[in-house]
């Protein structure tokens, strides 16, 4: 029977993706955060009222977070470094095979304000030996929810306006860990005007900051699905 | 000289030949008479005018991300597609408008067509008679619409939100645009999945 397990061992070594963008990795014993800097290359996401695209804004706000969530110990793991094309799949194969424990994908908008945070609207399943790649993040749906929780309460704390929805977002929903996808809108005044887009430094160092401390306080609860 | 019988078989031809002239002749004048009728177009009926009924639709905001019911009194068709149709315009109207709170270009003109079928799966468990509907969108809407998870989403349930709140029997709602599955809206909320009405419900706003 040794052969048996030798080819169920080939096969699987085999069905793992190679990486292709030498994602920047970090030791597995620490809590483990995936950064995903949406869009890059070929694909530059929505246009912001300052010009910026928003694959350049998520990059710097990606370069932001993973500073802020190192400095507090976290092993980060990050998609994309550069401007580089990875379609949703390659992503989550990215953040799924980095086993992390936590998974936060990067966007920014010009609509509305403050910062939005997506869970997946996959219906909360139990965890199971295989699971539906479109459907992964089922089994998850509930510690994700926890994490929102968690940031939320940060970023209010941190005087943010802040809205928690749920949505099918590709790549968001084939994920096997707590995700939550963090949209960085503009901050506005009570009368609606622009006071920091979200391409500005300072903004986007305090939604960082927010945002790590929101960690350290999902960090400290239970981690298991 | 010419024998008699072709004399004879001459004179019948030339009146046969005679007649047949004479029937299409009448016949041109017939046809001319049943077009000129066609295109008078003098009304003779007055037009009949659908009553205002009560209709919702749901309205995305912006600024919240909420999603609050508006009651309207609006003529609409009593086709149930054409009915989702003419609704779900109404509501891409809303969005176009220059003060709107979700604001989105293309307005009614975004809605190509509204097909209701027979649900299937567990979206059919819902009711006897439950629905999937097809919205199918232009391109022109899908390439017009701003980007963004929120946006878009918002977008995405208020439809889904109108049509729950006007034909119940409608639980699942796919997306087309031009007739054609597209993975994403303007490149965030998921097009190829089924959307199932019960989870977009109205909802209030931001936590400040």
């Amino acid at each position: 029977m040794r052969w048996i397990s030798w080819a169920v061992a080939w096969m699987a070594s085999a069905a793992l993706p190679v990486a292709a963008q030498s994602p920047q990795l970090a030791p597995a014993a620490r809590y483990g955060i995936v950064l995903d800097a949406a869009h890059g290359g070929d694909d530059s996401g929505g246009k912001l009222t300052s010009g910026q695209m928003e694959k350049a804004v998520t990059l710097a706000f990606n370069v932001r977070l993973r500073s802020m969530l190192s400095a507090r110990g976290f092993a980060v793991i990050t998609t994309r470094e550069s401007d580089t094309t990875l379609p949703p799949d390659r992503r989550a194969e990215i953040a799924n095979h980095a086993q992390a424990q936590a998974c936060i994908p990067l966007h920014a908008t010009e609509s509305g304000s403050g910062v939005h945070l997506f869970v997946s609207s996959i219906t909360p399943s139990r965890p199971t030996l295989f699971v539906p790649w479109k459907t992964a993040q089922s089994a998850w749906v509930a510690r994700s929810l926890a994490m929102a929780g968690a940031l939320n309460a940060a970023l209010l704390h941190a005087g943010m306006s802040v809205t928690i929805e749920r949505t099918f977002l590709p790549g968001l929903d084939s994920l096997t860990c707590p995700a939550v996808a963090v949209e960085v809108a503009p901050d506005r005044a009570q009368d609606g005007s622009v006071t920091a887009e979200p391409d500005d430094a300072a903004y986007q160092a305090k939604v960082a900051s927010a945002l790590a401390a929101g960690m350290l306080a999902f960090r400290s609860e239970k981690s298991e699905p | 000289m010419i024998p008699r019988y072709q004399k004879v078989l001459f004179f019948l031809l030339l009146a046969a030949s005679l007649a047949m002239a004479g029937i299409l002749w009448h016949l041109r004048t017939r046809a001319h008479q049943r077009l000129l009728a066609g295109e008078d177009s003098v009304p003779t009926q007055a037009p009949e005018v659908t009553a205002a009924e009560p209709a919702t639709l749901v309205v995305a905001s912006d600024a919240d991300g909420s999603l609050l019911p508006q009651d309207r009194a609006l003529p609409l068709p009593a086709d149930p597609g054409t009915r989702a149709r003419v609704l779900l315009g109404k509501l891409l109207d809303v969005y176009a408008a220059p003060d709107a709170a979700h604001p989105v270009g293309g307005g009614a003109p975004g809605i190509a067509q509204v097909f209701l079928l027979p649900a299937t799966g567990d979206a059919a468990k819902a009711a006897p008679d439950a629905q999937t509907a097809v919205v199918n969108l232009t391109g022109s809407f899908a390439a017009g619409h701003p980007s963004g998870i929120e946006t878009e989403t918002l977008t995405v349930l208020s439809i889904c939100a109108t049509l729950r709140a006007n034909l119940p029997q409608v639980v699942a709602v796919r997306f087309l645009v031009d007739g054609q599955e597209r993975p994403t809206l303007a490149g965030h909320a998921d097009l190829t999945r089924t959307y199932l009405t019960a989870n977009a419900v109205p909802s209030g706003g931001s936590s400040q």
